[in-house]
């Protein structure tokens, strides 16, 4: 049994009553949701805060509703909530194809999409996914709630913007009316963290992308996204010679590192085969396609 | 053994499906039977090591080097000793007090039980703290202060006898470099003449890299000195009580009558729990020095970082052959890289373990292995994960030899194979290396294999979908296993022979105990030797209890490793089995006023000859064994039985598998559509374990050929101290498993029982790679190291398969 060093709990019963437990303990307390990685990383020691702050009561912090332009997901919704939505399925099946390969099912019933986020582990696949569609979080603190583009909330490894007295509560992911949409991952083994992993969408005017997204993940790209490629692709036709170049484009701006998963020139392989194949199928999709 | 007697043990085995049933639904002898042990493990009512909770009990945490090689300057433990919850801090300095700093290991070597000099692997013992309660250990850790200078590590085995490479052993007086042994068998004249004379040789590199068992229990002690008795009692997460009783004894000089081992149930072995391990010993001193009981459970990343580990093999290989695809020899030159201590757990006179059974399943004219043992600096270990001592590394070997041959000659890798097995006829079969394999058929079982895989169209498919740029793979192994360590002739473990005892006592109702030297952890043990002594008594197992696993209540034996419980201990029921029924027989004619002549044995029971309604059933016979009933001169009465089995062999199970891969070309990913397996174990005595034992061994070699290392930087970090980081394979990486089977009693064994623990492990890795390497065919791939991750394939698809054992990137 790994055991964790010594910290305190708390409960919170409200976004207010977390808010103000993470004022009075300051920057060693951590607030803990689905626990997926905070306590691996306890037990191993490697995270050590002072004060646990579990935010599980926060009941009205999990849902996915549409809301205006945009699906609404509550930050701790969980991934299996995610995964099993019909709204999400509907409007953006990156998700669904991303969650199917998240971790494993215990850790889906557990996790949470705000948890997940704001570790921002560089291997996150909702990092990814959230990068692509261009959705933005919101962040709320005593003194009121900001907004985040998705592609500015992430400020390194393991670091976002998220300040102490902060808690990210809300993910806005705009509906995209004929989006196609899909995700590719490859891991050594079912539950890994990606080797390397992309989620896409396109939207289509006649065969002209008319808006494009597309994330990255472990693979070292500023963002967990691709701009430049994006760019390349954007007004033009969907072909594949197009698909490929911006692929191609996505590759050459990622800095993956080799570890273990692999080496840095088969992670960038990787990253160009796969967001390849994300866009055909993306393209497939917002053309009617069933892929 | 006669014919007419391995017809009857296959007999007994195609009974299996009609043998009586008892009131329960049992089978009374072989057949499928849920397991006895399951009704508490699936209620959580097993009783495991860290279940164990004694009045005043104590627990123990290691402090572990972060270095792979350092000289420790000093140790500070005063601010561990203030911590209010603290007992007791023990270091090498402690031990080295007591003389019990350094422990000799299985293999004619020493292990520092805590490091004094210098600490020599990354995760190696360096202090103990005892503390009240485990979290307070574990904090305690964190005080004390240990002065490191680090040295340079030795982390490439193949670099570790360069003359300039650091000394790790500077504790053996004299010692200037980082060789162990060399071993060789077989005759290297004669394999040089076949070599100089045959047509084609082909030569590779692999390396079966390092891995580890992983069970999901890991290793554990509670160790109980009681000041009054001076008794020891230890239970232990031990796969071999009785022989770690005894070096206890002997390293300890605890008087060995004082000491009681126990092993409650056991959530898994795989070979992890062999060794003693410095954890073991410090729970005794601990409780020693503390005069309390003291628990010690490792957690996950000290079991995977500093236990034994199993493989580590850098081989060289070359087979030679005539044009036609006549195999004719096998050479083969072997890196060994037992970590910085020799702690391999295998039979004393055999440092390579059986390792040179390499010459497979073929019929050869020569052959010949040199094994050189080297220290590095990395955790001991080297013979576990249900390998049969190295049996796993040689058909590996041999096995991808094969498939590189056929691919050098252009000939189909089951057509090679078939041309140059062993033949029935051949049987016994004297090896090039002096292995005489018991008995077999091993055409009949590759034929099964193939037919059930439909080899033919699977060829079709493959050379179909190739067309389309497709990558599909067809791979196949055939091994021969040897196990059930063994005569004792031959083989024995730090002088103690390998022969097990076994205890029967038929209670007057006719309920009976069987008492095992073998340990079971979780291989089912309670139902299968149940069904042993049912076979040969006619008692329904539910009816027979088995006991096991602790020292004071069952007689001597060596444990349960190498696929030997079945072999050794099965063959030791059935013979006292046997003991009782004579017994009984003897009983039964004083009670019918006959000849014990005139009696015949049938489904439980003695009766006259051409008279059954004359007789006693055995729970009859049981209570007139220990009635007033006037027995013959001579017989004493009750039906109480013991035995001891020496096995004149080892027992010899073989098979044939089929592994059918899909490749990503463009991620490099494996998929493994299918896998059959046909597996010749002699009879099944329960199918259904039998069936579960292969189920376990086809995953774990797809997760050595698809994922398993662990991996050293530059520096010595372990690189697989997590389950994040050293991966087992899920139910979604495992193809539904195919199974067939083919029954070949051994001749020897007295119900002809051969053992499959470790079969499927032994046999499958090679399967599943050869069938990779079969389907990067098309990229002119001749051979890439496992574990066969993404990122591997993709490389060799580049023509630069990369090694495994280091980090290279």
């Amino acid at each position: 049994m790994q055991t964790p060093a010594p910290f305190e709990y708390e409960r919170a019963g409200s976004v207010d009553d977390a808010l103000a437990l993470l004022e009075r303990h300051g920057p060693e307390a951590r607030l803990i949701a689905g626990g997926h990685s905070l306590l691996p990383m306890m037990k191993l020691r490697l995270a050590r805060p002072e004060v646990l702050i579990d935010i599980n009561d926060l009941d009205d912090l999990a849902y996915i509703r549409l809301d205006g332009d945009a699906i609404a997901i509550g930050a701790m919704t969980r991934h299996a909530e995610l995964l099993d939505s019909p709204l999400l399925a509907e409007h953006h099946l990156v998700f669904r194809e991303a969650e199917r390969v998240i971790a494993d099912p215990v850790v889906r019933n557990r996790g949470t999409i705000g948890g997940s986020l704001c570790q921002a582990d560089p291997s996150e696949d909702l990092s990814a996914v959230v990068a692509a569609l261009g959705a933005e979080l919101v962040v709320r603190s005593r003194t009121g709630a900001r907004t985040v583009p998705a592609r500015a909330f992430h400020t390194g490894p393991y670091e976002t913007v998220v300040g102490d007295a902060e808690i990210l509560t809300e993910v806005r992911v705009p509906v995209r009316p004929g989006a196609g949409s899909a995700y590719e991952k490859v891991e050594r083994r079912a539950g890994d963290w990606a080797i390397a992993a992309a989620g896409t969408f396109v939207t289509l005017d006649g065969d002209t992308v008319a808006d494009v997204g597309i994330g990255l993940t472990a693979v070292g790209a500023p963002h967990f996204c691709a701009p430049e490629a994006e760019d390349a692709l954007r007004g033009g036709p969907a072909t594949e010679d197009r698909l490929a170049e911006a692929a191609r484009i996505a590759a050459e701006h990622t800095d993956p590192s080799g570890d273990q998963r692999g080496p840095a020139e088969y992670k960038r392989h990787l990253a160009r085969e796969l967001t390849l194949r994300a866009l055909r199928r993306s393209v497939a999709r917002a053309r009617g396609e069933g892929v | 053994m006669t014919t007419a007697e391995t017809d009857a043990a296959r007999a007994d085995a195609e009974a299996g499906a009609t043998a009586p049933r008892s009131a329960a639904g049992n089978p009374i002898g072989f057949g499928r039977m849920l397991r006895k042990e399951d009704a508490r493990f699936l209620r959580g009512r097993g009783r495991y090591l860290d279940d164990i909770q004694l009045p005043g009990m104590l627990h123990g945490a290691i402090l572990r080097s972060p270095f792979a090689h350092a000289r420790i300057a000093a140790i500070d433990t005063s601010a561990a000793e203030a911590h209010p919850k603290v007992t007791a801090v023990i270091t090498g300095a402690t031990l080295e007090s007591l003389g019990l700093a350094w422990m000799p290991t299985l293999s004619d070597d020493v292990q520092a039980v805590l490091a004094t000099d210098k600490v020599r692997f990354q995760g190696q013992e360096v202090a103990f703290v005892v503390a009240e309660d485990r979290y307070a250990a574990r904090d305690a850790l964190e005080l004390i202060e240990v002065d490191y200078e680090p040295l340079e590590p030795v982390v490439d085995a193949r670099r570790a006898l360069d003359p300039d490479a650091p000394v790790i052993r500077s504790d053996v007086e004299g010692k200037a470099d980082n060789h162990v042994f060399d071993w060789e068998s077989g005759d290297p004249a004669r394999c040089d003449e076949v070599f100089a004379a045959a047509d084609v040789v082909v030569r590779q590199d692999m390396t079966y890299p390092r891995s580890h068992p992983a069970p999901l229990e890991t290793c554990g002690s509670v160790a109980h000195m009681d000041p009054v008795t001076g008794k020891l009692t230890a239970w232990i997460t031990s796969q071999a009580p009785h022989a770690h009783r005894t070096v206890y004894a002997l390293v300890a000089g605890l008087p060995e009558h004082k000491i009681q081992v126990i092993s409650p149930d056991i959530g898994g072995g795989f070979g992890n729990k062999v060794p003693i391990y410095p954890g073991y010993v410090l729970a005794v001193v601990g409780s020693i020095v503390t005069g309390a009981p003291v628990k010690w459970v490792e957690d996950r990343s000290e079991n995977l970082m500093s236990t034994g580990f199993a493989r580590d093999y850098h081989m060289r290989g070359e087979i030679a052959a005539t044009r036609d695809g006549r195999i004719l020899g096998l050479r083969v030159d072997v890196v060994a890289d037992h970590g910085a201590f020799n702690a391999s757990a295998n039979p004393s006179k055999y440092p390579a373990g059986f390792f040179n059974i390499f010459t497979g399943s073929y019929d050869l004219q020569a052959a010949h292995c040199k094994v050189t043992g080297v220290y590095t600096n990395k955790a001991p270990g080297g013979v576990a994960y249900a390998c049969s001592f190295r049996i796993t590394e040689a058909v590996y070997l041999v096995e991808r030899m094969v498939d590189l041959l056929a691919d050098e000659l252009g000939t189909d890798p089951a057509e090679l194979r078939m041309r140059n097995l062993l033949r029935p006829e051949q049987f016994p079969y004297r090896t090039q290396t002096g292995w005489e394999y018991d008995s077999g058929d091993y055409p009949r079982a590759l034929r099964l294999a193939l037919d059930m895989a439909g080899y033919d169209e699977l060829r079709a498919e493959q050379a179909e979908r190739r067309a389309r740029g497709e990558l599909m793979g067809i791979g196949l192994s055939f091994f021969t296993e040897g196990v059930g360590a063994g005569p004792r002739k031959h083989m024995d473990i730090l002088g103690l022979g390998m022969a097990d005892g076994c205890e029967l006592r038929v209670h007057p109702t006719g309920k009976a105990v069987v008492r095992l030297s073998v340990q079971t952890q979780g291989q089912g043990h309670e139902t299968t030797f149940a069904q042993i002594v049912a076979s040969q008594l006619g008692i329904p197992p539910e009816d027979i209890e088995v006991v096991h696993g602790d020292t004071d209540q069952t007689p001597f034996g060596l444990g349960t490793y190498g696929s030997r419980s079945t072999p050794v201990s099965g063959a030791a029921a059935a013979v006292v089995a046997r003991r009782v029924r004579d017994k009984a027989r003897l009983v039964a004619a004083a009670a019918l006023e006959c000849s014990p002549d005139d009696l015949e044995w049938e489904h439980g029971r003695w009766h006259v000859r051409g008279d059954p309604s004359q007789g006693r059933t055995i729970q009859e016979i049981a209570l007139l064994a220990h009635s007033s009933l006037e027995l013959p001169e001579g017989v004493e009465g009750h039906l109480d039985a013991s035995a001891v089995y020496n096995p004149p062999n080892l027992t010899y199970p073989f098979g044939a598998y089929v592994c059918v891969v899909d490749v990503d070309p463009g991620t490099g990913r494996v998929a493994v559509r299918r896998f059959v397996a046909v597996d010749d174990c002699g009879p099944r005595i329960n199918p259904m374990i039998v069936e579960g034992q292969i189920h376990g061994g086809l995953a774990d070699g797809v997760g050595m050929a698809l994922m398993q290392a662990i991996a050293f930087d530059e520096d010595g970090n372990c690189l697989g101290g997590s389950f994040m980081d050293y991966l087992l394979p899920t139910a979604m990486e495992c193809p539904p498993w195919e199974l067939g089977e083919t029954v070949t009693p051994s001749p020897h064994h007295p119900i002809g029982a051969k053992g499959i623990g470790e079969s499927a492990t032994v046999g499958s890795p090679a399967a599943v790679v050869n069938a990779v390497i079969d389907a990067l065919e098309p990229f002119g791939v001749r051979h890439a190291d496992m574990p066969l991750t993404p990122a591997q394939v993709w490389l060799a698809m580049q023509g630069r398969p990369a090694r495994t054992d280091i980090a290279v990137w």
